[in-house]
Parts: C-alpha cells; sequence; structure tokens
C-alpha cells in the first residue's frame, strides 16, 4: 500500500533581497493506494497534482520543504529509499511529451529507462513493453518528433513500464488525445492494474477517468476533499460527502451541467 | 539535393569575391608602398628613375581598378601571382606554410574542442558545486586573457625560466625542414599548440556549460531522474548529446578566431607558418600573397562552416528533413 498522510508543501523564496517567504502549495494531502486499484485524483489545473506526483517519487525542486508523511507497505517513503526504489518499484509517466528526449530514437529511449530500472536484459524488456502498447516494428524506432501524439503517449506508458515497477504514476497520460487514443491508454492503465500494480491516475477528466478508476480523490487548491468510490458519481450526486466533489460532478455536460452555486466553492477556493 | 548545393557554391563565390576586393582595397590604402618596402634600406641608392622602372615591371603605376581586373584574371586561370616577400610562386608560399601550419592548428583546435567539451559537460553536470565552481573561475579567465600576452607568459616560464621546451621556431636553427624527427617537431610544436588551443577552450566550455544547465533542468533530465538515473547517467547520455550542437557550431565558427589566433602565436613563437607569411605580406606590402592568404583563409572558413551544417544533421535528427 502506498500512502500519502497529510502531506504539506511549501516553496521558499526570496521577497526582495533578505526575506524569505514560503509559499504554500499543497496544504493537507491524504490519500492511500492499493495494489490492483486504479485511483483517480481529480482536481483543476494549478490545484497541485503534478506535485503531489513530483513528491511521491522524491523529485521535488531543491526549494521545496515538505511535511506529512509517505509510507511504503507500511514503511516510510524517504529520500534515501525513493531514489533506491525510482524507475524499480515507482514509475512515473510524466505529464509533457516534451519528457522524451528529441535526439534519441524511441525504442532506445526504452531501453535505457529498463537499464536504470535494473532490469537483468533491458533489450528483450524494451520490446516487450513497445509491444504490449502497440509500438511494433519501425514505429518503435522513429525519433520523437516523427511520432504522433498517441504514439508518444504510448512511448511514455512504455517507458514507465519497462522496469516492471509496481506503482505507477500517471501524470495526465491522456491529455491532448483523440477519443480512441485516450481509451486506449486508459484501457492499458486498467489493465496494468488488473495485472496487480497500483495506479494512481492524475487529471482533470473526470468523466474518462470514471471509466477506469475504482476510486476518485477530489483535489482542490492544495487539498484532498474527499475520497469516494466510483460509483458514488452517479445520479445528482448524492452520495459524495463535499460540496466541491458533488459541484465538479453536475459541472458535467453529461449531467445537470450545472454553475456550481458561488456558496458551495468559494470557502474553499 | 543539387539546388542547396548550387546555392552554397554560388554563396561561396560572391563572399570570396568580396573578401578579395575588401583585401585589396585594405591594401591600395596602405601607407606602405610596396617598391619601398621591397628595397628596404637599399632605397637610398636606388635612383629615382630605377624606381619608376621597378613599378612599371610590377604594374605598380596602373590605376587600381586595372591592377584588381588584371589579378583576377590572372586568379581565375589559376595564376596566383609570384610573391616578393619571399620570392617564390604565392601557391608555392601557401602550399609549404599551410602545412608547417596544420599540425599547429589542427592540434589546437581539437585540443581546444575536446578539453573544452569535456570541461562544460563536467561543469554542467553538478552546477553550483566546487568543480563547477572552478572551472567557471578558469574558463572567465581564460576568456578574458590576450592571446599573444599568454603566449609570451608560457615562454616565459616553460622555455626560459624552466628550459622545457625549445625559445623559437618549428625546429633548432641551421637544420632543414627535411632532417627533423618527429620527436624534435613535436617538442618546438608544443607550447605554440597549447597555447593556441587555450584561447578557444573557454568559450567551448562556457557554452558547453549553458546548454547543459538548461537540460539537466528540462523535462528530458526529471523523467530520466524518475526512471532512476544518476545525474552522470543523465548528463552523458543526454547532456552530453545535446550540448554536442552549440560545441560543434562553435568549434566550426572558431576557424577564423583561431587563424587569427595562429597569427599572433606564430609571431611570439616565430613559427614559419601560415600566420607569419601574413604578417610578413602585410608589413611589406606583398600584395599577391596577402590576397591570396585572405581568399584561402575565407575558403577554409567557409567549408568549416558547411561541414558544422552537415554535422548537425548527424546529431539532431530534426534537422534531417528539411534542406536549407
Amino acid at each position: 500500500m502506498l500512502e500519502i498522510d497529510h502531506l504539506a508543501l511549501d516553496f521558499l523564496r526570496y521577497r526582495g533581497l533578505w526575506q524569505r517567504e514560503a509559499v504554500p502549495c499543497l496544504r493537507d494531502v491524504s490519500l492511500s493506494l492499493v495494489r490492483g486499484e486504479v485511483h483517480a485524483v481529480v482536481g483543476a489545473s494549478g490545484a497541485g497534482k503534478s506535485l503531489m506526483a513530483q513528491a511521491i517519487i522524491g523529485l521535488l525542486p531543491g526549494n521545496a520543504r515538505l511535511r506529512g508523511e509517505l509510507r511504503l507497505d507500511g514503511a516510510p517513503l524517504d529520500a534515501p529509499r525513493q531514489a533506491a526504489l525510482r524507475g524499480k518499484r515507482l514509475a512515473l509517466i510524466p505529464q509533457s511529451l516534451a519528457a522524451l528526449d528529441p535526439l534519441v530514437r524511441s525504442h532506445r529511449q526504452v531501453t535505457w529507462a529498463a537499464q536504470r530500472a535494473g532490469v537483468s536484459a533491458p533489450r528483450a524488456a524494451a520490446e516487450r513493453a513497445l509491444t504490449e502498447v502497440g509500438m511494433v516494428g519501425d514505429s518503435a524506432r522513429r525519433y520523437p518528433h516523427q511520432l504522433s501524439g498517441g504514439m508518444a503517449r504510448r512511448v511514455l506508458l512504455a517507458m514507465a513500464t519497462a522496469g516492471e515497477a509496481d506503482w505507477l504514476i500517471a501524470d495526465e497520460p491522456s491529455v491532448g488525445l483523440d477519443p480512441a487514443h485516450r481509451d486506449g491508454v486508459l484501457d492499458q492503465l486498467r489493465r496494468l492494474a488488473d495485472a496487480g500494480k497500483g495506479v494512481l491516475l492524475i487529471t482533470h477528466d473526470l468523466r474518462h477517468a470514471l471509466s477506469v478508476a475504482d476510486r476518485v480523490t477530489v483535489f482542490h487548491a492544495g487539498t484532498t476533499l474527499e475520497t469516494a468510490p466510483a460509483d458514488a458519481f452517479q445520479g445528482r450526486g448524492k452520495a459524495l460527502a463535499s460540496g466541491y466533489a458533488r459541484a465538479l460532478w453536475r459541472a458535467l455536460p453529461d449531467n445537470d451541467f450545472a454553475r456550481p452555486p458561488v456558496h458551495e466553492v468559494a470557502p474553499l477556493a | 539535393m543539387i539546388a542547396p548545393l548550387t546555392r552554397r557554391l554560388l554563396r561561396l563565390v560572391a563572399v570570396l569575391g568580396v573578401v578579395a576586393l575588401a583585401a585589396f582595397g585594405l591594401m591600395q590604402a596602405s601607407p606602405i608602398d610596396p617598391v619601398d618596402a621591397y628595397l628596404g634600406p637599399q632605397v637610398a641608392q636606388v635612383s629615382p628613375e630605377q624606381r619608376a622602372l621597378i613599378a612599371e615591371r610590377w604594374g605598380a603605376d596602373q590605376p587600381a581598378t586595372q591592377q584588381f581586373l588584371h589579378w583576377l584574371g590572372n586568379m581565375l586561370r589559376g595564376e596566383l601571382g609570384w610573391s616578393r616577400v619571399y620570392n617564390a610562386p604565392v601557391s608555392e608560399v601557401i602550399g609549404t606554410r599551410f602545412m608547417a601550419s596544420l599540425p599547429l592548428l589542427a592540434s589546437a583546435w581539437l585540443g581546444a574542442t575536446l578539453i573544452g567539451f569535456a570541461l562544460g559537460v563536467i561543469a554542467g553536470t553538478r552546477e553550483g558545486g566546487w568543480v563547477d565552481r572552478w572551472i567557471c573561475r578558469y574558463a572567465y579567465t581564460l576568456a578574458s586573457t590576450p592571446t599573444f600576452w599568454l603566449a609570451i607568459l608560457g615562454l616565459l616560464l616553460f622555455s626560459v625560466t624552466l628550459g622545457w621546451t625549445p625559445v623559437c621556431c618549428a625546429g633548432p636553427a641551421g637544420v632543414t625542414r627535411d632532417e627533423l624527427s618527429l620527436a624534435t617537431r613535436l617538442h618546438h610544436l608544443l607550447l605554440p599548440a597549447l597555447t593556441l588551443s587555450l584561447l578557444g577552450v573557454a568559450q567551448i566550455t562556457l557554452h558547453t556549460r549553458a546548454r547543459m544547465l538548461e537540460l539537466m533542468r528540462s523535462e528530458v533530465a526529471l523523467h530520466a531522474l524518475a526512471q532512476g538515473a544518476s545525474r552522470r547517467d543523465v548528463a552523458w547520455r543526454h547532456g552530453a548529446r545535446h550540448a554536442c550542437l552549440p560545441a560543434l557550431t562553435l568549434a566550426f565558427a572558431s576557424l577564423g578566431e583561431l587563424f587569427g589566433g595562429s597569427m599572433l602565436v606564430e609571431q611570439v613563437f616565430s613559427y614559419p607558418g601560415l600566420g607569419r607569411a601574413t604578417v610578413e605580406a602585410g608589413l611589406r606590402s606583398d600584395v599577391p600573397l596577402l590576397l591570396a592568404i585572405a581568399l584561402f583563409t575565407a575558403l577554409f572558413v567557409s567549408v568549416g562552416n558547411a561541414l558544422a551544417d552537415g554535422l548537425y544533421r548527424l546529431v539532431d535528427p530534426r534537422l534531417r528533413q528539411v534542406h536549407p
């Protein structure tokens, strides 16, 4: 189990020459990720979802100050443990396609990822991971700029799975994709969870996250408001505890397409 | 494929034409009279009639335009003219001088590129670390040091005080070029080449480092670290690859500077190369030789830049599809 317990994150910055101030980015983030589950974290852009992902793998910028606790299988997940497990047990699917090195062929980057994760036969592992995402033959040998958005996403997915990590943190893995490719990526994440991995799906797309997620955590302004099973999001959202989550659900075009009443959201913002 | 090549060649011809015209114009504006420079101290023993005769034989009495056209015509027929300073055909002077300069230029260029690139990558790997700070200090100091001054300091320390390297020339006095052993040649080459290569190191180091820093803060680096890569792994697999581009650009763009630097260094070390021949030709108004050297240098630098363009395509696949 991967637990995030009351995580808070500040960035230190200088105001003027001498004064240092802390800018809070995450205030109170708690959730627990279980193997075999797709756990969606849904929230608006700028809510701090990606920072949470970086905090889990331990790659925050130097001026970040972290409080609260991370635990993996009961033991604290501190910096040395994060460094040891990165790539091997914890894998990140980055949000931006700029994460691919433009000067290196895709299959080679996947092989490097496998090598970095300490896989004994990195070439074979890369081949397997690429085949799993449907990148075979010539398309796997292309340079990133020769790939379509969907293909590049699949290469990123292959890089995360080539090392056979148990915990996958997918940061907006389907952003910018057409419906067919988006569903392809989400289905792949579902299959990985069914194969026994724990998948954290960070997204702002509640509607499509619900199609694969077991549980959903609603994130707002650096705080996790509530975690609910995916089937709580139905009807008029009566099963949801927080006003924000209900408002988010009801604002979807398929539902009421309702503009949330101001008093329900304002105190949280 | 053919069209860009032709365009490039046409551009090269235009560049050479402008260089020839500019060099000729400068020589015309030079206060040194070629006949006086040729005669040297004997100028007092020569009557005005004899001077006029020399000028007429050289064509120095004709208008500048006609002189230039005459030279251009000969040049197009492959006739570079006669060097008055060395009393030999210009093509021969350039040939032997260039062959003497080539080891100096090549070793200095290779040294500067490789050392500069390695230092830049090492510094960029650990930004702000003590290694980075020392490499930066070294590069800034070097970048603000004039070549000739560095050459003189090197001579004072290694040749005069320590006596490790010879004081001048490409070989001991009184020995012809063919008799020199390889060891002697290298021994004479060492200090000039080292001085000249130091000139280029600083620039390449600083630009390589800047590109490295950019990469180490990029999403590519973050992603690689998330895969469990060490900083060194990221630096060599991703960083060095990306930093190749600015390093290549600079290495080839600096060929011109290298030539300029070699003039100063060859002058200080009395190294009988092309750089020294240029200085001699300028000081004694040897127009055919100077024009030919200017053209040769321009050609050399242009070919270098064309090579750099070709190499980019090897390094960066994104450039392979588009032709300039």
